[in-house]
């Protein structure tokens, strides 16, 4: 039997979590720029910071702007709740520091945002987090490398560089087996591309930086949290589902249901660690998830153009995107994101790093910069900048090559990328010595 | 805090305190599906304010084991119960739809027990759409998403939510899909067939209130009419912007209207 339908994805990327103004009637959702906010009376006080009403204190817990983008996110993921916070980077510690402490154990996958793999393999062993980074393309790896100890498992939806679609309905089995939640990050896909929870994820990080915003004007990470993983039932996660000192006693599982982690999230990491967002970046990050659908739609399609024209260059030596023939994870990509693969890709150059290097300084209309998910081209040269610490055989094991570039296509007019690509190539080919 | 109740566990929260014999208590009854956390606020507020707080997960719901019980009145039965086995003389009830419903009857047939009622996304009799019944005894998802979408004023369809980062719809429709298999069927049944809640009223001899949404569409203000003629003297507050859902779409304003009668 059909129920009701719920409003559809770009309904909700309109007006979700929002309501006119009820103090003015402002139809778009004001910033609240107030680190604080009035309480009525010493009552109406003490119950704001008791948890009884609802309602907002000061803006490094709650912000009445945040909380639009929060339930607007929370929304688009079908999940129960979120926090904004002051960069993806941030959402994943949240996350991380909301399920575990020292003596803990993650199983990640190894193609990881440079960002994540430095949080995870070399600050987090610091404070007694461990990771393990296996394969994201086999799901028995990741079962072969949980332990005792193991609290999360994470992986992105697209991993970096090489696109490995990551198979979320296996992999949530195996997390959901040993009685762990399986968190992916979906930056590079959004709820446009891809829906993680309903294939089986129950954590959800995006760096909202990237295409949910598509401007490239603010930094800043959202937590969803699905409400589907039974935190009680798996016994591994006391800071859940046992009382917390820190809030007199507080069980989070037995006062907040599926809301649990999200709360915790909030009431003692977004209080303790502080990387909240700023009201105006919520508002900058609002503005862009407006016109998600019809930005994605025009990203995907302008970066089918642009493989299309690669795979004809004779320099390029692979172009990696799922949806091209020889791409290891194309049927599960054409399963799992019918819409597209999203707008950020690497190629292969011939002649290594110095035609890596041509390549990018080459092109004018492409911006040469570490960021993805902008409405303008973007490109990098890896093995010259994100990845330089890392030698040739890191560098291989990652699937970077010396002459590897990243491209993150924009909305421009995809002639004109072409024409710049052109340019680039031609660079390239006379850095590593060729007629062309 | 666990306690048995009829050879199975009755779940109660208590804002993690003991049960004190020189405090009033007031005890919270989750609606149909539902389980004890759509009423955290209000039960850590009423808890600071010098009451035992009982909030209570019915048979087969949330932590309490057993069989979801099949009628209003034996829910009633089971509620008092409880009472006794917290040893508790009486209570002001507070019960959101079904457990609105359970209170009435409670306040009827048990006035000892009853200081007072509050009655919350309220009406009776309470009738439920045959779509609703088969899709709930089939155990077809299709019921949880009508009672989650019509659970909401048409405003808060798309969130707005006051208390902060919370999707009150997702958070709502997890809760329906946590119930086990049947539980949801049995709840609405009892709602349904629940014809002497009005004749019920009647008897109400303690301060009772009714706390309504004005944007109700499964209970809708214009319903209530015979309820509010029946009971004696009841104060009715009438929220602005709420549905039925009124303790997630209305916390603050349903606190203010409680400390009417609590």
């Amino acid at each position: 039997m059909a129920g009701p339908d719920y409003p559809g994805l770009d309904t909700l990327a309109l007006h979700a979590g929002a309501q006119p103004d009820p103090a003015t009637g402002a139809r778009a959702t004001p910033i609240y720029q107030s680190a604080s906010f009035c309480f009525p009376d010493s009552d109406y006080a003490a119950s704001l910071f008791n948890i009884e009403r609802a309602g907002h204190v000061y803006s490094r817990l709650s912000n009445p702007t945040n909380a639009v983008l929060e339930e607007r996110i929370a929304a688009l993921e079908g999940g129960v709740g979120a926090i904004a916070t002051a960069s993806g980077q941030a959402a994943l510690h949240l996350a991380i520091i909301t399920l575990m402490g020292a003596g803990s154990h993650i199983v990640a996958s190894a193609a990881l945002y440079g960002g994540s793999h430095n949080l995870l393999a070399y600050t987090l062993p610091r404070f007694g987090i461990e990771t393990t980074f296996v394969d994201p393309r086999d799901p028995q790896a990741f079962a072969n490398a949980i332990q005792d100890t193991t609290r999360l498992v994470f992986g992105e939806t697209l991993g970096n560089p090489s696109l490995d679609v990551l198979n979320i309905p296996a992999i949530a089995e195996v997390a959901h087996a040993a009685g762990l939640p399986l968190m992916v990050d979906s930056t590079t896909t959004t709820p446009y591309l891809i829906k993680p929870f309903e294939l089986g994820a129950d954590i959800i990080q995006h760096s909202a930086t990237k295409f949910l915003s598509g401007h490239g004007i603010v930094i800043g990470g959202l937590l969803v949290d699905s409400g589907q993983f039974d935190w009680e039932y798996s016994g591994k996660f006391p800071t859940l589902s046992e009382p917390y000192e820190g809030f007199h006693n507080l069980i989070f599982t037995e006062e907040f249901g599926p809301a649990a982690m999200i709360q915790r999230a909030r009431k003692e990491g977004l209080r303790d660690f502080g990387a909240c967002m700023a009201p105006t970046s919520a508002f900058h990050i609002l503005q862009g998830i407006e016109t998600l659908s019809v930005r994605m739609s025009r990203h995907v399609e302008n970066t089918r153009t642009i493989t299309s024209f690669l795979l004809e260059q004779e320099q390029v030596t692979r172009v990696g995107y799922p949806e091209l023939d020889g791409h290891p994870d194309q049927a599960l990509a054409k399963a799992l994101m019918p819409n597209g693969c999203g707008a950020v890709f690497s190629f292969d150059l011939a002649g290594g790093r110095e035609a890596g290097i041509a390549f990018a300084d080459a092109l004018s209309v492409f911006s040469h910069l570490a960021n993805i998910g902008d409405a303008k081209s973007l490109v990098i040269h890896p093995a010259s900048t994100t990845h330089h610490r890392m030698d040739a055989e890191a560098l291989a094991a990652g699937g970077i090559g010396e002459g590897t570039i990243r491209l993150s296509i924009g909305l421009e007019d995809p002639k004109d990328l072409i024409a710049d690509l052109k340019q680039g190539l031609r660079a390239a080919g006379k850095a590593a010595g060729g007629s062309r | 805090m666990r306690i048995e109740v009829n050879g199975e566990t009755a779940y109660c929260y208590t804002n993690c305190r003991d049960i004190e014999a020189d405090k009033p208590t007031v005890m919270f009854i989750h609606g149909s599906g539902m389980d004890h956390t759509v009423w955290t606020l209000a039960s850590r507020h009423f808890a600071r304010h010098g009451n035992n707080v009982v909030s209570l997960d019915l048979p087969g719901h949330g932590r309490s084991t057993g069989s979801p019980l099949a009628t209003v009145e034996e829910m009633a039965g089971w509620v008092i119960a409880v009472l006794d086995a917290l040893n508790i003389t009486d209570a002001a009830l507070v019960g959101h739809s079904l457990g609105s419903l359970i209170a009435l009857e409670c306040a009827a047939s048990h006035s000892d027990r009853v200081r007072a009622i509050a009655l919350v996304g309220t009406t009776s009799p309470m009738p439920v759409s045959d779509a609703i019944l088969k899709a709930a005894e089939a155990n077809d998802h299709a019921a949880f998403d009508m009672l989650t979408q019509w659970g909401f004023s048409k405003r808060h369809q798309f969130g707005g939510n006051r208390n902060s980062g919370i999707w009150m719809i997702g958070n709502t429709l997890r809760l329906y899909e946590r119930s086990a298999p049947g539980v949801l069927f049995h709840d609405m049944r009892a709602c349904n067939e629940y014809i002497s809640g009005t004749e019920q009223a009647a008897k109400v001899s303690c301060p009772a209130l009714l706390i309504l949404g004005a944007e109700d569409r499964l209970t809708p203000v214009r319903s209530t009419r015979a309820l509010q003629e029946a009971i004696p003297s009841p104060v009715v507050e009438v929220l602005p912007g709420a549905g039925h859902t009124i303790m997630v779409e209305a916390p603050n304003a349903m606190l203010d209207a409680l400390h009417k009668v609590l």
